[in-house]
């Protein structure tokens, strides 16, 4: 669930960041306490109250004193502007490092992406309009 | 920052061995504190003496501002869960109750019977013949249920199974958030223990190591392996925490994380990065040197030399 390399009070934020960008937390709803957090993952509280803090501090969720912390608007796109600088240097470079060491070339890298994409297995026939015609 | 206990210089020598070789730290009050470091590191030594179950040799103590000896509104704030407890001979559970509940000011009956029934403390046996798993269960209740503005546990999970040990866990954040004091434990479980702490310790051969933040702690070493030439090489202006070497690879525990330097360097010489857990970095601290089984005349010199496996648990 969590790995050594870093405070785990980023790694939590990170997964709340992550859970407001797929819609787990819609933005204005309320988001668990740290106390919540705290049995839950079984962490020091203090560390998950360091995480919620950072979230506060970066103005993606909102304390309303007394009540909780809540997901505040606009917070989904704050969080996917900031992923996708992060994207060439988490997923692109990787992917790269890995087709060189297999010795893929990035044409044929492409074609792999986009067949991905549109739900084909690159390895089958390459006519895939037959592949909807095959029955038991 | 208000500490919950001081200490400047504290030493004690049992004959000839420095159990505590002038330890000078601050613990907070209201954190969970992991007091790690391996046997005889002076992990007990340390608690005895905060609790006043024994005299320093040299150095002083101070427990809320205050030195614990003959300071009887000193002492009942602390609660200490050894992990050797004595009890008299024909104590059952409900005598060691009753003997808590005198003793603790702030005992708290009803989490005392929830935490029996929770960990299936027998009631007819003797203490004397519990098993090593009830024993420390009594203890964890007995810790808990005092709720002691100073609770120091030592290794209180012993013989404990992983449910129990579950439990623990759980009751000791959801109490300690209900009632935050301070607790300090001392623990070898320490990739099962470091997230419920705040604070860690590390002492080795009664002196103080490191004395940090555990968030500071994770990410703060790293491991590099492969082969032994590129390996030597990669630690020559690092700072090597422990080293081991077999046959023609080699393991190393450096300080600091992982730079973009240190990647490009491993890049170039062939070696793998990975980061150490706190478990890894509490052994290298303690590993001799005079320990390896491994070590040749081309190893680095005076570096400890300690690597669980799994690198990337």
């Amino acid at each position: 669930m969590f790995d050594d390399s870093r405070p785990i009070f980023l790694q939590l934020a990170e997964r709340i960041a992550d859970d407001i960008l797929r819609g787990r937390y819609a933005e204005g709803e309320q988001v668990p306490s740290t106390n919540e957090l705290s049995a839950h993952l079984r962490i020091n509280p203090a560390t998950a109250g360091k995480a919620l803090g950072l979230l506060v501090d970066r103005g993606i969720l909102i304390k309303r004193r007394g009540i909780g912390m809540f997901v505040a608007e606009g917070a989904k796109a704050e969080i996917a502007a900031e992923r996708k600088q992060d994207f060439v240097r988490d997923f692109v470079q990787p992917l790269l490092a890995e087709a060189r060491a297999l010795g893929l070339e990035v044409g044929e890298l492409s074609r792999l992406i986009e067949a991905e994409a549109s739900g084909v297995d690159p390895n089958s026939a390459p006519t895939p309009s037959t592949e909807t015609e095959i029955t038991p | 920052m208000k500490y919950a206990i001081e200490t400047n210089g504290l030493t004690r020598v049992h004959g000839s061995t420095r159990a505590l070789d002038g330890v000078t730290v601050q613990i907070a009050a209201n954190t969970i504190t992991g007091l790690l470091g391996r046997n005889g590191a002076g992990k007990t030594t340390f608690m005895s003496l905060a609790t006043a179950q024994d005299r320093p040799t040299g150095g002083t103590v101070e427990v809320f501002g205050r030195p614990p000896f003959e300071h009887a509104a000193v002492l009942e704030q602390l609660c200490f869960i050894r992990d050797n407890q004595r009890y008299p001979d024909d104590y059952k559970l409900k005598h060691a109750l009753r003997a808590a509940k005198i003793f603790y000011p702030n005992w708290d009956q009803n989490l005392a019977d929830e935490l029996v029934s929770l960990f299936r403390i027998p009631e007819k046996t003797v203490v004397k013949k519990f098993s090593r798993g009830q024993f420390s269960a009594l203890g964890i209740v007995l810790g808990l249920a005092s709720r002691a503005p100073i609770t120091f546990f030592d290794e209180p999970y012993l013989g404990l199974d992983a449910t129990a040990r579950g439990y623990f866990y759980d009751v000791l954040l959801s109490d300690y958030q209900k009632h935050p004091r301070t607790i300090v434990i001392s623990t070898h479980l320490i990739d099962e223990m470091d997230r419920l702490l705040e604070r860690v310790v590390i002492l080795d051969q009664g002196r103080v190591v490191r004395d940090a933040d555990v968030e500071d702690l994770r990410g703060a070493a790293h491991q590099v392996t492969g082969r032994a030439a590129a390996v030597k090489e990669y630690l020559a202006e690092r700072t090597v925490l422990s080293q081991q070497r077999v046959g023609g690879l080699a393991t190393a525990v450096v300080d600091g994380a992982i730079g973009a330097e240190d990647r490009a360097a491993a890049e170039i010489a062939d070696l793998d990065l990975s980061a150490v857990s706190l478990q890894q970095l509490v052994a290298a601290y303690g590993f001799d040197a005079a320990d390896s089984i491994h070590q040749d005349e081309t190893s680095v010199p005076e570096v400890a030399l300690a690597t669980s496996e799994g690198a990337n648990s």
